[in-house]
């Protein structure tokens, strides 16, 4: 893949939007009578300048130093959010930690999220990054599809991140190149399938009692 | 740039046998580098570090395999080095096949009384020195961010309180704060005292255990029964206030569950009298106590400069004498308006962290004493949000049968009003729905930050909920805390830690 | 095999009774702490709830030394081997408490990474249900264990010839659903 297609992809990726059926989330058994209702989701709704507050001048400041990087941010709920292409994205950190005016020293937490609707960048990895000094807390979030699930690893960068990836992997399958052991953390070394993903099944059993059954959550009537 | 450049040589050996994950070669410098707490300028100072380090380099030269042997170039008489980074341990033990010395790899867990739950280590010995050690979780991995997302938000709590056991309050706060956040929703103020209230007592129960098993595990037996008989005092406050002693879901998104039952203030005012009283005996014990001290000072260092690296967070973070507390930084639940300080302590081992944990229990009693007279003030406000469509319909006040909801709401839906019985059935059973969007809310818990990451597609259920857990990042850095140690360090430097697996593996 | 094979018939109950107080008197449980229910475990040998009363308390750190083991909590599909192990590693006789509604059933945690009860891999003698059990229900859960089954294990020819008898009495055993 070259830098382009991947760039293609992170501006890509929160156009293509999900739809909500029905009024009981499109399930099987909607007898609301309101089941061709078809709504779409907006998810990782982009800002536009000015950001507010302290955001403008960080976006400026990552802009400047990571000249390539394409301005998509959002700003929803009071969190700064930056959508960052996933070669990028070792530039974008290191510029962010070692930057003075940035100086996010600590990547707090590392997670994925599978949104198999986004064709083309159904995983999302989303890095919390925390500034200390200047007591700031922004986001990255890096896209990457099934077909490609490789995303560079930022241990070199923040060396804490090594158990995050592993769990990334482990649950999500996501391929973390340039990490130095990743492997299974939390399922056993020999398990199939990762579980975090919306195409896994929750694997429960059908619970018996006198005279009923109730079928596990996942195959219950959602809403 | 080599990693075999920068390893100190570990004491006792005759043999350069150094084992180490890549990343923490950088980080073994010792515990005199540590640098004073000012604020900006240290983290600057770190930062340089940073600078210095090409990490990267370093994984990606040594990413072809588990296990790298390689001659010594020098004309010294056949000393092989290893380096492992990660891999087969299998292959770890047949590489040590060919080998005469006394190096022996020694399991350690999943099922060991002082691992602090079913934390593995796999740990390789030379004698008593650890040369390396690499922990292995995921013995409880219970699925809970997955299951949650086939329940709905207000159900979400029942699963995530179960995460860390130890301090259940915090893993209830966090997420509810998130989904408050992607709510946009307002908290009324006496909910807020009470989770204030909740917390903090849940701090110094979390903090009783972790000195209480600390010491257990070193042989301060005592410290462990005293620790629990305090800890019965809050679990017992708990049980009045909302039914069970753990796993609460007390906290719901909104408000709590719950009031304050009718002398609720009296049992507060026993629970604040009774650690007035008995706190003072840890120090007693402990402080100064010559074994405690052998056994706990310089051991499990860690810098200031290794902790940031490592991401390190609370007690132990504080430890370093760096003042990094949310409470007071990112103030969450009305905490700005509390009066308490942050605790540090300058000598980053496992005796600081002890400290640490021990006067902190004493601030969650000042602030505990405040929410007592804000709980007085604020007697009979809500304690829900007033938003129908979140809030439950009718405190749960307990019916006639001891339980559930209270007898007015069952006759009001029941009996008068069916557009009020479809609107309790559609709460309780499909739940509320949250608009679409993410959001990651944190708070200081006793271990450190713990956060809580959630993506909403705007239904009755979580899309995605990710707990970030401070004992999944902190057991990270036990390689950093027990290679070139002894063996009956790695108690203390675990303990020191205070990880409660069931939030590490979740 | 030991002396009480030579036992005859007749005196072997009596033996087994002095056998049985004798054991009731020192049942010494391995420390398995898993999930929240080891933080009730540990509470119920703490000043509290003092299971020292009774002589319940004395955890051993070994399999070996232990002939109790107490599954506290939530057993995932990767620990379930090693509670396996834990438990083929205790001496003979031995018995088994699930503790708390996840050690029994699974309880909340009906998904891909929890084994839906302990008595999956280990024959369980006792189950408490609670979420956390209170440590006075773990306290009860060993005084019926002491009464039920300790007191009267066999020894010598009647180990045979009980666990024949148990074979049979679970291979007719319906199930809760046929139970209707």
């Amino acid at each position: 893949m070259t830098a382009s297609d991947a760039l293609e992809l992170a501006t890509d990726a929160p156009t293509i939007q999900p739809v909500r059926k029905g009024m009981w989330g499109g399930g099987p058994g909607d007898v609301s009578g309101f089941g061709g209702i078809s709504r779409p989701i907006q998810y990782n709704s982009r800002a536009t300048r000015p950001y507010g507050g302290w955001f403008d001048e960080v976006i400026d400041q990552v802009l400047g130093l990571v000249p390539d990087l394409p301005e998509e941010v959002s700003t929803d709920r009071g969190e700064l959010t930056i959508y960052v292409p996933k070669d990028l994205i070792l530039e974008v950190v290191r510029a962010t930690r070692d930057d003075a005016a940035l100086r996010f020293e600590t990547c707090t937490s590392v997670c994925a999220v599978h949104y198999p609707d986004d064709l083309g960048a159904e995983l999302h990895v989303v890095y919390a990054l925390l500034s200390m000094t200047h007591n700031r807390r922004i986001r990255l979030e890096v896209v990457t599809s099934d077909e490609d699930p490789v995303v560079p690893s930022v241990g070199s960068v923040y060396p804490h991140t090594d158990w995050h990836e592993r769990e990334i992997w482990d649950m999500f399958g996501v391929i973390f190149e340039g990490h130095s052991s990743l492997t299974r953390i939390l399922m056993p070394d020999d398990w199939d399938g990762h579980p975090g993903r919306k195409d896994y099944p929750l694997g429960g059993i059908t619970m018996k009692f006198k005279g009923a059954e109730v079928p596990p959550p996942d195959e219950r009537r959602s809403y | 740039m080599s990693p075999r450049d920068e390893l100190d040589p570990v004491e006792g050996t005759e043999e350069t046998v150094d084992i180490s994950v890549a990343e923490d070669s950088e980080l073994s410098s010792p515990c005199a580098e540590s640098q004073g707490p000012e604020d900006a300028e240290v983290v600057d100072g770190v930062s340089d570090d940073y600078a210095e380090d090409d990490t990267g380099e370093v994984a990606q030269d040594d990413d072809k395999g588990a296990v790298v042997f390689e001659e010594e170039l020098t004309d010294k008489p056949e000393p092989t080095e290893y380096l492992i980074i990660g891999g087969d341990f299998d292959d770890v033990v047949a590489a040590q096949q060919n080998r005469s010395d006394e190096v022996i790899v020694i399991n350690m867990g999943p099922q060991h009384p002082s691992t602090h739950g079913v934390l593995r280590l796999e740990v390789e010995l030379d004698g008593e020195s650890v040369l390396s050690i690499r922990p292995g979780i995921g013995f409880l991995h219970s699925g809970i961010e997955k299951s949650m997302e086939y329940r709905t938000w207000a159900q979400g709590v029942t699963y995530i309180t179960r995460m860390d056991y130890v301090a259940p309050i915090f893993n209830e706060v966090v997420y509810c704060l998130a989904v408050e956040k992607l709510l946009g929703i307002d908290v009324p103020e006496r909910a807020n005292v009470l989770r204030v209230l909740t917390m903090e007592l849940g701090r110094i129960a979390n903090h009783l255990v972790a000195v209480g098993t600390g010491g257990m595990e070193i042989g301060a037996l005592t410290v462990m029964t005293i620790g629990f008989r305090e800890r019965e005092m809050i679990l017992d406050f708990f049980e009045a206030l909302c039914g069970t002693r753990m796993n609460h879901a007390y906290i719901r998104p909104g408000g709590v569950s719950i009031d304050l039952p009718d002398n609720g203030l009296a049992r507060l005012r026993t629970v604040i009298e009774w650690f007035h009283k008995h706190l003072p005996e840890y120090a007693g014990f402990c402080n100064e106590n010559p074994i405690f001290h052998a056994r706990m000072r310089d051991v499990a260092t860690m810098s200031f400069p290794q902790a940031m690296a490592m991401g390190v967070t609370g007690p132990p973070l504080r430890a370093t004498g760096y003042p990094w507390d949310l409470r007071k930084k990112q103030p969450y639940c009305g905490y700005e308006t509390y009066d308490f300080d942050v605790i540090t302590w300058d000598t980053c081992d496992a005796y600081g962290r002890f400290r640490v944990r021990l006067s902190e229990m004493w601030e969650s009693l000042k602030i505990v004493e405040q929410c007592y007279k804000r709980l007085e003030e604020t007697a009979g406000q809500p304690i829900m949000s007033t938003d129908p469509k979140i809030g439950m319909p009718g405190d749960l006040s307990l019916g006639p049968d001891g339980q559930g909801n209270s007898f007015t709401h069952v006759k009001k839906v029941m009996g008068q009003s069916m557009e009020s019985l479809i609107h309790h059935f559609k709460l309780v059973t499909e739940g509320f729905k949250v608009p679409p969007g993410q959001v990651y809310a944190t708070i200081e818990s006793p271990k450190g930050e713990l956060g809580c990451h959630i993506v909403s597609d705007g239904g009755a259920r979580p899309f995605r909920v990710h707990m970030r857990d401070p004992g999944f990042h902190h057991l990270q850095s036990v390689p950093l805390l027990c290679e070139g140690g002894m063996m009956s360090d790695i108690v203390v430097a675990v303990a020191s830690l205070d990880p409660v697996l069931g939030g590490v593996d979740r | 095999m030991g002396i009480e094979d030579k036992v005859p018939g007749f005196l072997l109950t009596t033996v087994e009774g002095v056998f049985g107080w004798l054991r009731q008197a020192s049942l010494w449980p391995a420390t398995m702490g898993l999930a929240c229910c080891a933080i009730e475990m540990m509470a119920f040998g703490a000043p509290r709830f003092d299971a020292g009363r009774w002589g319940q308390e004395v955890f051993r750190a070994s399999p070996r030394q232990a002939d109790l083991m107490i599954v506290s909590g939530r057993l995932s599909q990767k620990m379930a081997p090693i509670v396996r192990q834990v438990y083929d590693q205790m001496p003979n006789p031995k018995w088994v408490i699930s503790m708390g509604a996840c050690a029994s059933t699974g309880g909340l945690f009906n998904n891909y990474a929890i084994v839906q009860g302990c008595d999956h891999i280990v024959p369980v003698d006792i189950y408490i249900p609670g979420c956390p059990p209170r440590p006075d229900m773990l306290i009860d859960a060993i005084f019926k264990l002491k009464k039920k089954e300790v007191m009267w294990n066999p020894i010598g020819k009647n180990i045979a010839e009980q666990a024949a008898a148990t074979e049979e009495r679970v291979l007719e055993a319906v199930t809760t659903l046929e139970r209707g």
